[in-house]
C-alpha cells in the first residue's frame, strides 16, 4: 500500500518536471498558456456570457464592434462576442474524448501488432493501409448523414479516423523495443503477453504515443471544424467556430468582425496545442529536430 | 633525433555543467607523437582517450570546447584552425579510421568507388593513375585479387576485409598520422591478430605514424612501441611498451594488468574496487586515490604531477612509484584457481540438438518439421553436470548463443532432445514448457545496457522474477529484493535507481540478481564479459564464482574469449560453424593436442605482453554457411588431409588427456605436428 502511494507521488513528480521543462521554453510556455487558457474559458464561458447566444434581433444586424458588441454583431444580429467564447466548447470536447478514443485504440492496436508480428501484423496493416487510403472527411460524411450528427457518433467517428495513423507510430516504437534483450528476458522467463505488454513495453513507447496523441488533438481540432463548416459537426444554433465561419464567410468583405473573431479563436488554439506537444515532446526527449552528429 | 609530428601542449578539454561550472574531460595532456612511431593510448571507457584521438584530428565534440592548450601538427594548431584549413590536413596529413567499418563504408556504393573518391579528394592523379592506386592500395592491405575486390560492395565482405578497406581508404592521401580508434574490437579473434599484423607491416613499410586507442592492453601490446595509459582525463604513465606492460609503476596500470585473465596463469584474476570517478567529482588529491592500494595521506590531499623518470624513459604521475619499480609482484601474480563440487549427476543433457534458421514452408508447418540439409547447429551432443560451468567457445556465427537460445526455449530445434535433470523432456517452445522449467533456467546477457528495461528502476527489475515466480508481494517482496542486491554486493540505496544512473558493473550486477531472484538451478551467461571494462571484468567474473559456490548453479558461459573462459569454466566446448570440434575439461583443452581450430584459435590469443606474438596459422577467411558434407573446418583447416575431410564426417576420438576431438587426423599424429611447431 505504501508502496503504492509512493508509486502515486513518484509519478506526479515527474509530470510536475515534465510541465516545468515545457515552460522553461518560450515556445512552449506560450503554448501551454494559450491551451489552458482556452481550456479555462471553455469550462467557465457559460457563467459570464454577456448576452443570449441564440437571441436573434433583426434590428441589430451586421453591427460593426462597439462599446456594447465588443466584436460586432453577425448577420442574424447575435453577439459575435457570446458566440466566439462559447463556440470552443464543444469542439474541445468532442475532440478531446475523441483523441482519447484515438489514442486507446490506435496505441493497443499498434503495440499488439509490434508485439505478434508475422501474418496477423501483415493482415491488420494492410486493412489500415487500405482505410488510410479513403479520403476520411467523405467517410466521415457518410457516417454522419446515415447516423447524424450527434456527438456520439462525432467522437467515435473522428477517434477511429485520427487513430490509425497512431497505429503506425505505436507499432514502430513497439519495434524499436522489441528486439531488446529486456523483452527477451522476460520471454524466457515465461511472462505472458499482456504482462510484457504491461510491464515492458509499455513504459517505453508510451511517451511517443502520448505525443503523437496531442499532435492528433490538433488535427482532429481542425477535421472537426471542417465538419462544422460543412454543416456536418455541430448544428445550429449552437455556436461553434467552423459553422460561425462558414456562416459569415459571404458577408467576408464588409463585415469583417463576424468572421475574425471566430478564425483567431480557432487558429490559437490549434497553435497552443501545437506548441504544446512540441515542447511536451522535448521534454521527454523525442526531439524530432536532432541535428547529425557533425 | 627524432623529428616530431604532432605535439600536445597542455591541452585541457571540457564542457560547461548546468551549474555553469567548468568540468574538465583532458586535463593538462602533455604528449609527443614522433615520425614513424606507434603509440598506443590505452584506458577503461570514460577515460578520454577517444577525446584525445579526436583533438588530434582537431576535432572537439559538440558540447566540449578547449578550456585551455593546444594541439600542434608541425607548426599550426589544428585547435584554431577554421573548417577550410582542416580539411586540407584531415584525410592528407591526419587520417582515422574508425572502430566500425561495416557502419562507415557506404552500404551502397562499391569498395573501388569509395576508395576513388578518398583519391579524388586528397591527390591530384588522373583517372587511369587513380585506377592504379586503387589496386595498390588494395594489395597494400593484403585483399586477395584487387581488380575484383575493388567491384564489390561493402556488405559482400567480411568483417576483417571491411576493416582492411578502411585501412587502405585511410592510407589514400598518404597521411603522416594515422589515427585508430578501437579499430580490432568487435572482430573475432582470428581476423584482430591479422589486422594487427597488417597494421605492423604498414607501419615498418609507410613509416607513417600511428595513434592507436584501446581499451584492449592485449592489441595495444602488439601494435604499439609507446603506450600512454590514461585515468580520468589524465596521462598516468606514458613510456615504451615493454617497461610499461612488464614492469608497470603506476598502480592504475598495476591493478588493470592484474586483472586481466590470462592463458599462461590459469584461475580467476584479481579484481581492482570501484569505478572512474566522474568528471568534476575530483576536487583534490589524486584521481585513483579511492582505487589504489598503496595510497596515503599525502595522495588525499595533494595531486601528483607527471615526472619523468631517467632510467625507464617513462612519466609517471605517482607520489610512490619508486616502491612500485623494484615490485614484481607482477610475475608473482595471484589467481584464485577454481575448484567447483561437481555432482556427477547430469543436469542438462542435449543429444543430437540440430537447430535451423530456415523459414519453414507451408506444408512444413502443418506437419511441424523442417527440412534443412545444412542447418546451422548440427549434432550437438552435450551433458552438463550439476555445479557444473561449461563453456561454449567459437568466432562470431560458431552456433554459440544459438545453442543458448534453444535452451533457453526461445529458439525451436529441428531435431535432437533436450533433458533436465536425466529424465524430463525440455520442449524448446517456451509455450509448451512446464513453467517450474522455466524458472530452474535463467539467462545473463551481454549488454546490460539492452537486458534492464530503461523504464524501470532497480526494485521493479529484480521484482520481475519474484512476483512471477513466488508471488511475492508489499513487504515480504521488498525484503526479498533488498537481501538479493546485497549477495550481489549492492547496497539498499540502489533499489530507487534506474539503469541510466549506475555504471556498466553495477548494471551487470543487477541482471545478475534478477537471474539469482529466480533461485535457478541452471544460469545461461551470454559474453556477459565481453562489454565491460577489464577491472569490472574482473569483478563480475569473482562475483558470479562466489554465487556459485553459495548456491551450487550451474552455468553455461558463452564467450569468445579464450583467456576469459580458461579462467572460469571446468570443462569447454569448442564450436566451429555449429558443429562441435572438441570438448573436454579446460585444462586439457588449452594443452596440445588439439584440434586445428582450438589450435588456431589459441595461436590468435592476444596476451598483454609485447614479447608473446600471435600464431597466425590460417587465413582469416569467413565462411558464410557450414560445409554440406565432411568436415565443418575444412574450408580453414591448415591441417587439411585431402579428400577425406571433404566427404566424411570426422570421427571422435579421446586424447590421453581425457578431451574428446573431431577430427580425420590420428591423435599421435596431431600431437607430433603441433608440438612440433
Amino acid at each position: 500500500m505504501k508502496n503504492k502511494k509512493e508509486k502515486q507521488k513518484n509519478t506526479f513528480q515527474k509530470i510536475l518536471e515534465v510541465i516545468k521543462t515545457m515552460a522553461s521554453k518560450p515556445s512552449g510556455l506560450i503554448g501551454l498558456t494559450i491551451l489552458i487558457f482556452h481550456v479555462i474559458l471553455a469550462i467557465t464561458s457559460p457563467l459570464y456570457v454577456p448576452y443570449d447566444y441564440k437571441a436573434i434581433d433583426p434590428s441589430l444586424m451586421l453591427n460593426p464592434p462597439s462599446s456594447e458588441f465588443w466584436f460586432g454583431t453577425d448577420s442574424l444580429g447575435r453577439d459575435v462576442f457570446t458566440r466566439t467564447i462559447l463556440g470552443g466548447r464543444t469542439a474541445l470536447t468532442v475532440t478531446f474524448f475523441g483523441s482519447l478514443i484515438a489514442l486507446l485504440w490506435g496505441g493497443s492496436l499498434g503495440i499488439f501488432c509490434g508485439l505478434v508480428g508475422g501474418k496477423i501484423d501483415d493482415v491488420v496493416m494492410r486493412i489500415i493501409d487500405a482505410f488510410l487510403s479513403i479520403p476520411w472527411i467523405l467517410a466521415m460524411l457518410l457516417i454522419v448523414s446515415l447516423l447524424g450528427t450527434t456527438t456520439l457518433v462525432l467522437i467515435p467517428a473522428l477517434g477511429f479516423f485520427y487513430g490509425k495513423g497512431i497505429v503506425r507510430v505505436a507499432r514502430a516504437a513497439t519495434h524499436d523495443v522489441i528486439a531488446k534483450d529486456f523483452i527477451v528476458s522476460a520471454r524466457a522467463r515465461g511472462h505472458s503477453n499482456i504482462s510484457i505488454i504491461w510491464n515492458e513495453i509499455l513504459p517505453n513507447v508510451r511517451d511517443a504515443i502520448m505525443v503523437e496523441g496531442a499532435m492528433r488533438w490538433s488535427w482532429m481540432l481542425l477535421g472537426f471544424s471542417s465538419l462544422s463548416f460543412l454543416g456536418f459537426g455541430v448544428s445550429p444554433p449552437t455556436p461553434d467556430w467552423g459553422l460561425m465561419i462558414s456562416n459569415a464567410r459571404g458577408l467576408m468583405s464588409f463585415a469583417y468582425w463576424a468572421v475574425l473573431a471566430p478564425i483567431v479563436g480557432l487558429s490559437s488554439l490549434i497553435i497552443g496545442i501545437n506548441l504544446t506537444a512540441d515542447a511536451f515532446a522535448k521534454a521527454l526527449g523525442i526531439d524530432r529536430s536532432t541535428k547529425a552528429p557533425v | 633525433m627524432k623529428t616530431s609530428v604532432q605535439q600536445i601542449n597542455n591541452l585541457t578539454i571540457g564542457f560547461q555543467s548546468q551549474k555553469g561550472q567548468q568540468i574538465s574531460i583532458l586535463k593538462n595532456i602533455n604528449t609527443t607523437i614522433n615520425k614513424g612511431e606507434t603509440v598506443g593510448i590505452v584506458g577503461e571507457s570514460g577515460s578520454g582517450k577517444s577525446t584525445l584521438a579526436l583533438a588530434m584530428m582537431g576535432y572537439v565534440k559538440h558540447g566540449l570546447f578547449t578550456i585551455s592548450g593546444e594541439c600542434m601538427f608541425h607548426s599550426n594548431n589544428l585547435l584554431e584552425m577554421n573548417n577550410k584549413e582542416l580539411e586540407n590536413i584531415r584525410g592528407r596529413k591526419i587520417a582515422m579510421i574508425p572502430q566500425n567499418a561495416g557502419q562507415s563504408l557506404t552500404p551502397n556504393l562499391k569498395i573501388g568507388y569509395q576508395i576513388d573518391e578518398a583519391l579524388k579528394l586528397h591527390t591530384d592523379l588522373k583517372k587511369t593513375d587513380r585506377d592504379n592506386k586503387i589496386s595498390e592500395l588494395l594489395n597494400k592491405v593484403r585483399l586477395p585479387s584487387p581488380e575484383t575486390m575493388a567491384q564489390r560492395y561493402p556488405h559482400e565482405l567480411s568483417g576483417g576485409q571491411q576493416q582492411r578497406v578502411a585501412v587502405a581508404m585511410a592510407l589514400a592521401g598518404s597521411p603522416e598520422l594515422l589515427l585508430l580508434d578501437e579499430p580490432t574490437t568487435g572482430l573475432d579473434v582470428t581476423t584482430q591478430a591479422h589486422v594487427l599484423e597488417l597494421l605492423n607491416l604498414i607501419a615498418k613499410d609507410t613509416g607513417t605514424s600511428m595513434v592507436y586507442v584501446s581499451h584492449d592492453l592485449g592489441a595495444i601490446a602488439q601494435v604499439s612501441d609507446r603506450v600512454i595509459v590514461m585515468y580520468s582525463g589524465e596521462i598516468v604513465l606514458d613510456g615504451p611498451v615493454r617497461s610499461i606492460l612488464k614492469n608497470p609503476i603506476h598502480p592504475y596500470t598495476f591493478g588493470l594488468l592484474k586483472s586481466i585473465p590470462k592463458l599462461t596463469l590459469p584461475g580467476l584474476p584479481n579484481s581492482m574496487s570501484g569505478s572512474q570517478p566522474q568528471p568534476g567529482s575530483i576536487k583534490e588529491g589524486c584521481s585513483f586515490y579511492d582505487r589504489c592500494e598503496f595510497a596515503d595521506k599525502n595522495c588525499k590531499i595533494n595531486s601528483p604531477e607527471l615526472e619523468y623518470i631517467n632510467d625507464l624513459n617513462t612519466h609517471v604521475r605517482c607520489f610512490r612509484h619508486k616502491e612500485l619499480i623494484n615490485q614484481n609482484e607482477l610475475n608473482s601474480q595471484t589467481v584464485k584457481s577454481i575448484e567447483n563440487k561437481i555432482l556427477k549427476n547430469e543436469i542438462l543433457d542435449l543429444s543430437n540438438v540440430s537447430i535451423s534458421y530456415a523459414k519453414q514452408k507451408f506444408i512444413e508447418q502443418l506437419i511441424n518439421k523442417i527440412e534443412d540439409k545444412n542447418p546451422t547447429v548440427k549434432d550437438i551432443d552435450i551433458n552438463i553436470n550439476k555445479g557444473e560451468t561449461l563453456a561454449l567457445v567459437g568466432e562470431s556465427g560458431s552456433g554459440k548463443s544459438t545453442i543458448l537460445k534453444s535452451i533457453a526455449g526461445l529458439l525451436k530445434t529441428k531435431d535432437g532432445i533436450i533433458k533436465f535433470e536425466k529424465d524430463k523432456e525440455l520442449s524448446s517452445d517456451l509455450r509448451k514448457r512446464d513453467p517450474k522449467f522455466l524458472r530452474a533456467i535463467q539467462l545473463i546477457f551481454q549488454n546490460p545496457d539492452e537486458s534492464l528495461n530503461p523504464n524501470h528502476t532497480v526494485e521493479e527489475i529484480v521484482a520481475q522474477p519474484l512476483k512471477l515466480y513466488f508471488g511475492l508481494k508489499g513487504h515480504e517482496l521488498k525484503e526479498k529484493i533488498i537481501n538479493v542486491l546485497d549477495k550481489v554486493r549492492l547496497g539498499e540505496f540502489y533499489i530507487t535507481r534506474y539503469p541510466r544512473q549506475l555504471s556498466g558493473g553495477e548494471k551487470q550486477r543487477v541482471a545478475v540478481a534478477r537471474a539469482f531472484a529466480a533461485k535457478p538451478d541452471i544460469i545461461l551467461c551470454d559474453e556477459v564479459t565481453s562489454a565491460l571494462d577489464v577491472s569490472v571484468q574482473a569483478a563480475v567474473l569473482n562475483l558470479l564464482q562466489e554465487l556459485k559456490e553459495d548456491f551450487g548453479t550451474t552455468y553455461i558461459f558463452v564467450s569468445h574469449d579464450l583467456a576469459v573462459v580458461r579462467a572460469i569454466s571446468d570443462r569447454v566446448a569448442v564450436l566451429y560453424q555449429g558443429r562441435l570440434c572438441e570438448i573436454g575439461p579446460s585444462k586439457n583443452v588449452y594443452k596440445f593436442p588439439s584440434h586445428p581450430y582450438t589450435e588456431v584459435l589459441l595461436g590468435a590469443v592476444l596476451e598483454p605482453d609485447p614479447d608473446i606474438k600471435p600464431k597466425l596459422v590460417a587465413e582469416d577467411i569467413v565462411e558464410e554457411k557450414p560445409p554440406e558434407n565432411g568436415c565443418s573446418f575444412q574450408g580453414r583447416c591448415p591441417r587439411i588431409l585431402g579428400d577425406i575431410c571433404k566427404n566424411e564426417v570426422p570421427p571422435w576420438q579421446t586424447t590421453e588427456n581425457g578431451n574428446s576431438i573431431r577430427c580425420h587426423i590420428k591423435i599421435d599424429d596431431l600431437k607430433n605436428q603441433q608440438t612440433l611447431n
